[in-house]
């Protein structure tokens, strides 16, 4: 880490768990979305924490952003679509924990 | 809990695909906006915007209109800031609505 970025702690590929939890405040992590598991489809760059932008301070260091790709019948148990069908939500890296691929 | 905004999956009724054509307030609401962000003001970030939209109640929220969320935020967030107060705002909405109702605007 330096002051001004995070390293990335994903690459493409691998599996991931978007953490739950329900901080008060604005958060760009969507409430549905929330102890979901996916799999890290790319790294898009890092940006200011808009967590923290929300409050007028810096957003420093920057936060990595990740593309993750969810299963939609994951995310929806009552999906009615195919086992193919997938959502796309872009998730900064302190939602995100590491996850088994074995344990869908 | 669950914000009232953040109501992705939710049951909802049917998106009204219409296109409709902005009044010249909503225009002036969304140039505010970039005005006030601009890189060589900065007065406020997007990120404040949407802060203070989700702070709204869930009846305020599902009533306001777009813009009408947008320029309670704005307001909010220039009063957060420090670059007007409450009681300067309340004065010149008081004057622009005498205006309005002399017929003025």
């Amino acid at each position: 880490m330096t002051d001004e970025e995070l390293k990335p702690h994903f690459t493409p590929g691998q599996h991931v768990r978007v953490r739950w939890a329900t901080p008060p405040g604005h958060v760009r992590t969507p409430w549905y979305i929330r102890g979901h598991r996916g799999v890290v489809e790319r790294l898009c760059g890092a940006y200011p924490n808009p967590e923290e932008l929300a409050y007028a301070r810096s957003g420093k260091p920057r936060q990595p952003l990740y593309r993750v790709r969810f299963a939609q019948r994951e995310v929806w148990p009552d999906y009615a679509g195919t086992p193919a069908d997938t959502v796309d939500l872009e998730i900064y890296q302190h939602w995100l924990e590491p996850a088994e691929d074995s344990n869908p | 809990m669950r914000s009232h905004h953040d109501m992705g999956g939710e049951p909802a009724g049917p998106v009204a695909r219409t296109e409709h054509d902005y009044v010249l307030w909503e225009k002036r609401v969304d140039a505010l906006l970039v005005l006030l962000s601009r890189k060589d003001r900065r007065l406020m970030t997007v990120d404040e915007l949407r802060r203070n939209i989700e702070s709204l109640g869930a009846e305020a929220y599902d009533k306001m209109t777009y813009y009408e969320r947008w320029i309670h935020s704005i307001s909010q967030t220039l009063i957060q800031r420090g670059v007007i107060s409450i009681d300067e705002l309340g004065r010149r909405m008081t004057q622009v609505e005498q205006r309005h109702e002399k017929g003025e605007l």
